[in-house]
């Protein structure tokens, strides 16, 4: 935990400070400033200091509490973060949601028909769907749903028309919290494309995964003792089964979710959506080294928090890990 | 009438290399209540020939045979909903790995009960008393809180009484047990035995029992099938077949035994069970018989009053079998 932590800190400090430009040259923008002045507000924000200065004075902040202060919004870095973290996750959840119902099942049938030709169609659709610029993939599904078929909406999160106070921050809850009429609908109709654009790469890499935990798990021994009790396939299959392959299936979904904030920034760009990926990027491009920095570590922080729920969960299906940390 | 009976029954694998043959037109008949006990050396087919029965081989094999009649009912022309009726009630099995047998998410509890859900319909809970009563028939101590164990808190032993009570739980009529002891240590392996054999005769099931351990036949079972290579050399009483093996690899399998060792060494059967590539020409035995003349290893031996050889021993006449394996061998 603390190498990964400082591993972050460093990475984050460092990576946008190697960034040509800094951040006055990007607020004065066009109009451009003199040297003199650029000098004077660098000493300002303490950016003039040597670097392991600004580094430790960093550290030390964390460790009060103090993530920083946006130099944009001039707002406490943690407050523009928790404002924006639902979008992300509200988003994140709906992909792997997608992913899930898809994948799994997907998976359970092309290790059911192992070797057909329904088996090899599914695999080659989720590996076309792997190799898929998330980018592009945007770009195509608004082309194609948006702006020919006029069946969703471009960007945002929900339409200008409704007022709905943020309650909890999760556009699905909130809407149904208020009594804007027709809200939550739109808000699920804006998440729709958004959701199976992030949950693409998820949703190959689960079904492919389930797939092969399935075809391991089917010539066990405890399957075939399934069978010789005249159990119906749908039990062999779904229940004895997909228990023991489940435990495979959901390491890999922990492993997604670090590549799902990743593939979080582009969405969000492409989608106009109001989460971190986009706050990030702006923050990136403004050189805003306060926002970068506290918000890339708050990030480390919550894919770590995520691993640990999927390590939790992973003992609550797997009876073996439960009984072990039990006794220890 | 017979409670089971298996008319040429033979079991083909494709596999990378092949198609490869691993039981070859074996016969079998088992009536009510019978132990009968089915031996050979290890990939002789013994599993194989009764996973075919139970219809539990992977899709890479094919089964056929003129005839598998189950209690009256034809197994072979059956749809596998009509056959999952009768696996697990009727005619059940238990394998040789306890251990990996038992799926390590459900509780033990949970998977005697289902059994009977399957079979008997209702609720799974209803039937806890049940399986309270079974894990007592099969001897687990503190039955009611075993419910809740899961099958790796349970020792190789334990696991193997947990899938006895399993199942035994519909009353099956047939019981097939896959070498059940080869897993355990030899203390446990008395006892698991000593259970089946009990079982057998409180329930008046018949007993399917596969093993390569002779001396468990001798003790145990009222008639023996012996394997080779897929096929079926010898069928005969047991103590008939103890006292005078008419196949050369039945008389191998007894001089293999520690007690009927003659010399200090034990006598154990040179070479292996052919493969896939390396089967004889003749009979499949031939390479490694005592007794193998030119005959046997160009033609394929007959099968006569169940012994498939070309030149039976027969004990009773000459008491010598030594002084041939001088000539021939
Ligand atoms: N799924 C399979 N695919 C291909 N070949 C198989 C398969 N299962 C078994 N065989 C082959 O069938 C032959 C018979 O195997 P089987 O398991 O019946 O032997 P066995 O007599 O039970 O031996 P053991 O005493 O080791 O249990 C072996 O040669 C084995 O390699
Ligand atoms: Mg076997």
């Amino acid at each position: 935990m603390v190498p990964v932590f400082f591993g972050v800190t460093l990475v984050a400090f460092g990576f946008i400070r190697v960034l040509p430009g800094d951040p006055v040259e990007v607020l004065a923008g066009e109009r451009g400033v003199s040297p003199e002045r650029h000098a004077e507000l660098l000493a300002q924000l303490g950016f003039d200091k040597p670097l392991w200065q600004q580094y430790f004075s960093y550290i030390g902040d964390i460790f009060q509490g103090d993530l920083g202060t946006s130099l944009i919004t001039n707002r406490p870095v943690v407050e523009e973060f928790f404002e924006l973290f639902p979008a992300t996750a509200e988003l994140g959840l709906c992909a792997i949601l997608f992913a899930l119902i898809i994948g799994i099942p997907a998976g359970i049938i092309a290790a059911i028909k192992r070797g057909t030709w329904i088996d090899q169609g599914i695999m080659s659709i989720s590996l076309t769907g792997y190799s898929m610029p998330i980018f592009w993939w945007g770009l195509l599904l608004i082309m194609l749903f948006s702006n020919t078929l006029n069946l969703t909406p471009v960007s945002g999160r929900l339409s200008f028309l409704f007022d709905v106070p943020p309650v909890t921050g999760f556009m699905l809850i909130d809407t149904l919290l208020s009594d804007e009429k027709g809200s939550f609908l739109n808000a699920l109709h804006h998440l729709v494309l958004p959701s199976i654009v992030l949950g693409t790469i998820p949703l190959a890499v689960i079904a492919r995964q389930t797939r092969s935990a399935m075809l391991e798990v089917l010539s066990e021994d405890y399957v075939r003792t399934a069978r010789a009790k005249g159990l119906s396939t749908y039990r062999v299959v779904a229940i004895h089964a997909l228990r023991n392959a489940m435990i495979t299936v959901v390491t890999v979904i922990g492993l997604q979710v670090s590549l799902l904030l990743a593939g979080a920034i582009l969405t969000e760009t492409i989608f106009g959506w109001p989460g971190i990926g986009k706050w990030i990027i702006f923050s990136v491009f403004s050189r805003d080294y306060f926002a970068v920095q506290g918000g890339l570590l708050l990030i480390a922080t919550s894919i770590m928090i995520v691993n640990l729920i999927v390590d939790l969960l992973y003992g609550f299906i797997n009876p073996r890990i439960l009984h072990q940390k039990s006794k220890s | 009438m017979a409670l089971l009976e298996i008319v040429n029954l033979t079991v083909d694998f494709a596999t990378a290399t092949g198609s490869l043959r691993a039981v070859d037109g074996i016969n079998l008949t088992i009536n009510e209540g019978e132990i009968v006990a089915i031996v050979g050396e290890s990939g002789s087919g013994k599993s194989v020939g009764m996973l075919a029965l139970m219809g539990l081989l992977p899709w890479t094999s094919t089964v056929t045979a003129d005839r598998i009649s189950f209690d009256g009912q034809d197994l072979l022309n059956m749809t596998e909903k009509q056959r999952r009726k009768i696996i697990g009630k009727d005619i059940s099995m238990i394998f040789q790995e306890p251990m990996t047998s038992l799926n390590p998410c459900f509780t033990v509890g949970y998977q005697i009960t289902e059994v009977l859900c399957q079979h008997f319909g209702g609720k799974r809970k209803s039937y806890n008393k049940k399986a309270i009563e079974l894990l007592n028939q099969v001897g687990i101590p503190a039955a009611e809180s075993r419910l809740n164990s899961f099958p790796h808190q349970l020792s190789g032993g334990m696991c193997q009484r947990v899938m006895i009570a399993m199942m035994i739980a519909c009353k099956p009529k047939l019981l097939i047990a896959d070498e059940p002891t080869t897993a355990l240590d030899v203390t446990i392996q008395a006892q698991i035995l000593e259970l089946l054999i009990e079982l057998q005769q409180s329930h008046g099931m018949a007993l399917v029992l596969i093993t390569h351990d002779m001396a468990v036949v001798a003790e145990t079972a009222e008639r023996v099938i012996v394997l080779y290579a897929g096929q079926q050399v010898e069928q005969r009483k047991v103590k008939e077949l103890f006292d005078n093996p008419k196949h050369p690899y039945s008389e191998a399998l007894l001089n293999a035994l520690p007690e009927r060792a003659q010399d200090k060494l034990l006598n154990a059967i040179p070479g292996v069970v052919p493969g896939q590539m390396d089967r004889p020409k003749g009979c499949l035995f031939s390479p490694r018989c005592n007794y193998a003349q030119e005959l046997c290893s160009e033609e394929k031996a007959p099968l006569k009053d169940g012994i498939l050889c070309h030149f039976p021993l027969d004990l009773s006449k000459s008491r010598k079998p030594k002084a041939i394996n001088v000539e021939t061998g």
